[in-house]
């Protein structure tokens, strides 16, 4: 337990902070993005990394990953094990339509000073009251809303597995999700909350990164209805995010609270 | 119900007049490979927005197994499987079929009858995409018009995973 609580606790901090080229980045990486077939499977890497995408910092927890089918319905992650440096689990495409996988991190954090000295504490909204002692003073909370997606389709895409929550950042498809190709423009609304999230930064980053010697990220900026365009330069798997902050958290001590999203889409050759 | 039975056969006669004739040769080249599979092949017609104007052939393993003979692979024909594969419900009868040898593979199709159907005037592309297990994939594209007002010889060159393909159009 004190393992799980300090591994989730460097997760929210690395997805607290800004990305940025140094940043590390959460993924889930499925086998194959489009299948067909009577008894068709994928199997998903997820991992926190540097490199995208090559597991090299730290695993995903297991217990943070939804997936969700076609009908809407949650179906459960199979063969599920946790390594050292990724988790790795097999969905059973049973369904014909699109699967929406994600893995969806949020909790408080917080810093105060007590007895003369600075403190951190992360933890769940629930145990925010005792973990405070009440001398503490310069009480600074925030919330994170993390959440990180990839999609694979069996057979004919469908949209029932993409309806938005309607907390924090989220990816709704206006070009489908599992159905990009090189060369050509793919179009994307991203919301906040569940409305349009307009003028926000998006960045796209293709895999491979370890054999490159930049980044090669391409920026856009959603418009005033929260939607972008990416024109995709080659086939491969890229890393979309965006981040933002706000002060509209629900829990009544944090002031600031701080959004982000990702998804791992793969574009096909032409 | 009395004018019905005037007009249809009607149409029954003006059917033979307009028919034409596509003939497709889709040549699957011999190659020198340590480990050689049969290439999973679709050929189809594209309209000019690329939608499908009709599925002429697919051929795939048709080995049964657990994960239903050989459909498991089809999405592997990138461009077949995002321009209408995806639709179809495997088998698809006069379409689909077992994967074929090396050689030159003659297909012949009739305008209304299936699966050419019939093809209203206009500009079209015939398309033949190849995949091949452990191998390459390549798309070969032959622009033609419809109907052909002359017999008429159309040919493009594929460069690894097909050879030739050849379209004759018969008005």
């Amino acid at each position: 337990m004190m393992k799980h609580s300090m591994k989730w606790g460097v997760l929210a901090l690395a997805l607290a902070l800004p990305f940025g080229a140094q940043a590390h980045k959460m993924w889930l990486v499925p086998s194959a993005t489009n299948v067909s077939g009577a008894d068709p499977w994928v199997t998903v890497d997820a991992a926190v990394s540097n490199d995208l995408f090559y597991p090299d910092h730290m695993p995903v927890a297991l217990d943070r990953v939804v997936v969700t089918a076609p009908d809407g319905h949650a179906a459960q992650p199979e063969n599920a094990l946790t390594g050292k440096y990724r988790s790795v689990f097999d969905v059973h495409l049973t369904q014909p339509g699109t699967y929406k996988i994600a893995a969806v991190n949020g909790g408080l954090f917080a810093s105060y000073e007590a007895d003369g000295q600075k403190k951190r504490w992360r933890g769940e909204p629930a145990e925010l009251a005792k973990a405070i002692p009440a001398n503490a003073k310069n009480v600074e909370v925030s919330e994170s809303i993390n959440r990180v997606e990839t999609f694979v389709t069996n057979g004919k895409p469908s949209d029932g597995a993409l309806k938005a929550e309607g907390k924090g950042l989220e990816l709704a498809p206006v070009t489908r999700v599992t159905d990009l190709a090189s060369g050509e423009a793919a179009t994307f609304q991203l919301l906040l909350d569940g409305k349009p999230a307009s003028n926000l930064k998006v960045m796209a980053i293709a895999g491979e990164t370890r054999y490159r010697n930049a980044q090669d990220e391409i920026d856009v900026t959603t418009d005033k209805d929260g939607k972008f365009s990416i024109t995709w330069p080659h086939a491969g798997m890229y890393w979309v995010s965006a981040s933002t902050q706000d002060d509209k958290s629900s829990i009544k001590q944090a002031k600031v609270r701080r959004l982000s999203y990702a998804a791992t889409l793969e574009v096909l050759p032409q | 119900m009395r004018r019905l039975s005037l007009t249809l056969p009607a149409i029954l006669l003006a059917a033979p007049a307009a028919a034409a004739d596509l003939n497709v040769t889709v040549q699957i080249p011999q190659l020198n490979v340590a480990e050689y599979h049969r290439p999973y092949t679709a050929v189809w017609v594209e309209r000019e927005d690329h939608s499908v104007a009709a599925q002429l052939a697919v051929w795939y393993a048709q080995k049964e197994s657990k994960e239903g003979a050989g459909t498991k692979w089809l999405p592997e024909l990138r461009q077949w499987w995002r321009r209408g594969g995806r639709d179809l419900q495997m088998p698809v009868d006069g379409v689909s079929g077992a994967t074929r040898p090396a050689g030159d593979q003659k297909l012949s199709f009739h305008d209304g009858k299936a699966p050419l159907g019939p093809l209203a005037p206009g500009k079209y592309e015939l398309v033949v995409e190849a995949a091949r297990e452990v191998g390459g994939r390549e798309v070969v594209r032959v622009p033609f018009t419809w109907p052909a007002t002359a017999p008429q010889q159309l040919a493009a060159q594929g460069s690894s995973e097909l050879g030739a393909v050849k379209v004759d159009l018969a008005p």
